[in-house]
């Protein structure tokens, strides 16, 4: 029963990504369904991944695809009057995929179908697993850091590729050249950082003023007035 | 292909030993309800004793008027906030704004399913464990995300990223950190000097900083600065809503202190060495009320200790700005949790 609940929600979700009118209604429910295929992963007997596709999926990379969709202005599609004009190329892909889903389901999973696969469904006793049953993480570090270590150490190459693909990509000029810290800088010669709204450096008194507004929230020189409106900060 | 959709034999894997598979019936309803009620006091405990504790560090008088020195505060606010009225903005998204703070809170109240406070005395006996936290903890951001989108305001949206970007930058170092240890049993040998925090003290302190980081507490208080962002995510919220937010705050200080305490302070182990008086009591360990009483309050004595640091760590450190936050999750901790990594398992090769 839970499988049916969770696989119906999964592919409801999965409809409701291509189909919701915002973009972040989508992502929402491309969430959904890595919380579905994690609870059907659980069903599967496989615990470890399950929370991977929880840790790896849902807080890595749909966060990483909610953080870009929320931030750029994308509008909201109007669906209604686009969707038959990809019907025919859609429509075949969608027809290639149902007639291949025939070649894994047979007459015993579907009962109503007319295919009959000449297979008969044996159901095997691991009896490994009887004398001693290792969890997924025990047999994942047993195999992976020893036997299969190459592709180990392979994957985590192209996770270093990745990212020095992604700070090649958004490397630019300007950033060789040697960042000043503004704080520092302002707290060491502030006479020079701040500007007046017409251009002018700040007067000494001006700075002075500054500075007590800066230490102690209101100046206490009398007879304070600032010529020209309020102090506008500039970086060189 | 044969899915085998017979649950009970699959789940089996999942769950590696069985204290419950002998209670039938609804019985298994009860611990589930016992620990509700545990940490529903536990978090009127704690917001009682933030208060108290801010006012002995800042020199005044804690609450004292809802009920005796003040026990019954967090009553008092969580009936306040029951009966305020619930704004909906009018342009935002409501249902993800309604659903925003739901996801944060129960993202943080599944956590505490693989807590052990004594032997066997743990809800659910996973064999992947403390990756459960982990792997919940992940989905936190969603909820906050979803609240600053939803609330229609630009400060409540940065901060909502914010604080997204903070907690996803703090799950990996505490991941590293928590997958460096072996727990309670094999720290119970020496006592007191045989705690995890003595054998992995970088790992300790890497933990401690992530996990206020994760809960949100100063000194990592950015996505709830007053001056910097009105409220960060939570601004447009009120009533119940906003008692959610804070219920999942004090939530989610409960469970990394008791994650704290199992992991590295020693769990349910009465932890002064070579005295006989736990002898005593191991005799009858299993069935023993009286022993999985006592094992329950170390427990608890011990989380205690650690919320007092994070209570004073409040009103003692500074707030950090965004980028020094995030600086100090992804250049500063990740690498030093790396090679803590690297320091335990290369000195498991000398046999440490």
């Amino acid at each position: 029963m839970i499988l049916s609940v969770l696989s119906s929600f999964a592919l409801v979700s999965g409809l409701m990504v291509v189909r919701a009118k915002n973009p972040v209604h989508s992502v929402l429910f491309f969430i959904l369904v890595f919380c579905n295929t994690s609870g059907l992963l659980i069903l599967l007997g496989l615990d470890f991944f399950a929370m991977i596709f929880l840790v790896v999926y849902i807080g890595a990379i749909a966060v990483l695809f909610l953080f870009v969709v929320m931030m750029f202005n994308i509008q909201i599609a109007e669906i209604h009057e686009e969707v038959l004009r990809y019907l025919p190329v859609s429509g075949i892909i969608g027809l290639i995929f149902w007639w291949e889903m025939f070649f894994i389901l047979d007459n015993e999973t579907i009962p109503l179908l007319p295919t009959h696969r000449n297979t008969t469904s044996l159901r095997y006793m691991v009896y490994a697993e009887k004398v001693q049953s290792w969890t997924n993480l025990e047999t994942l570090g047993n195999l992976l850091y020893t036997h299969y270590f190459v592709w180990f150490l392979v994957s985590s190459l192209i996770l270093l590729v990745a990212m020095i693909g992604a700070i090649v990509l958004t490397m630019h000029r300007t950033t060789r050249v040697k960042r000043q810290d503004i704080f520092r800088k302002n707290a060491l010669d502030s006479r020079r950082i701040i500007m007046k709204e017409d251009g002018r450096d700040l007067s000494r008194r001006e700075a002075y003023i500054y500075n007590e507004y800066i230490s102690f929230g209101s100046p206490r020189v009398s007879g304070f007035e600032t010529s020209g409106g309020a102090l506008e900060c500039s970086l060189d | 292909m044969i899915i085998d959709t017979t649950e009970v034999q699959t789940i089996n894997s999942f769950s590696t030993s069985g204290f419950f598979k002998e209670v039938y019936g609804l019985i298994w309803i009860i611990p589930i309800l016992t620990l509700i009620l545990e940490i529903t006091i536990g978090v009127l405990v704690i917001v009682w004793l933030e208060r108290e504790i801010s006012a002995a560090i800042q020199q005044r008088i804690g609450p004292e008027y809802a009920g005796p020195l003040g026990i019954l505060q967090a009553i008092a606010d969580g009936t306040k906030l029951l009966l305020k009225e619930d704004l909906l903005p009018s342009r935002g998204d409501i249902r993800l704004f309604s659903v925003g703070p739901s996801i944060a809170v129960i993202s943080v109240l599944l956590s505490y399913l693989v807590i052990p406070f004594g032997y066997r005395l743990v809800l659910a006996d996973l064999g992947i464990g403390v990756f459960l936290w982990i792997a919940i903890s992940s989905i936190a951001p969603i909820g906050l995300l979803m609240s600053g989108y939803g609330s229609n305001n630009k400060y409540s949206f940065s901060g909502g990223l914010r604080a997204a970007a903070q907690s996803i930058s703090y799950e990996i170092p505490l991941t590293l950190c928590s997958s460096t240890v072996d727990i309670v049993e094999a720290q119970s040998k020496y006592g007191f000097w045989g705690w995890n925090l003595w054998r992995q003290p970088i790992g300790f302190l890497v933990f401690l900083i992530s996990s206020l980081a994760e809960c949100e507490r100063l000194p990592f208080d950015l996505p709830e600065a007053e001056e910097e962002l009105v409220a960060g995510y939570q601004t447009e919220y009120s009533g119940i809503k906003y008692a959610l937010f804070y219920l999942a705050s004090y939530l989610n200080l409960l469970v990394s202190s008791l994650f704290v305490t199992v992991l590295y302070l020693g769990g349910w182990n009465f932890s002064i060495p070579y005295i006989p008086i736990p002898e005593l009591f191991r005799i009858n360990q299993m069935a023993g009320i009286f022993g999985m009483t006592i094992d329950i309050f170390i427990t608890l004595a011990k989380a205690y200790l650690f919320l007092f640091i994070s209570i004073t760590t409040r009103w003692t450190l500074p707030r950090m700005r965004i980028d020094q936050l995030l600086n100090l999750g992804w250049k500063f901790l990740l690498p030093i949790s790396l090679g803590n990594l690297l320091l335990t398992t290369s000195s498991q090769l000398v046999s440490l």
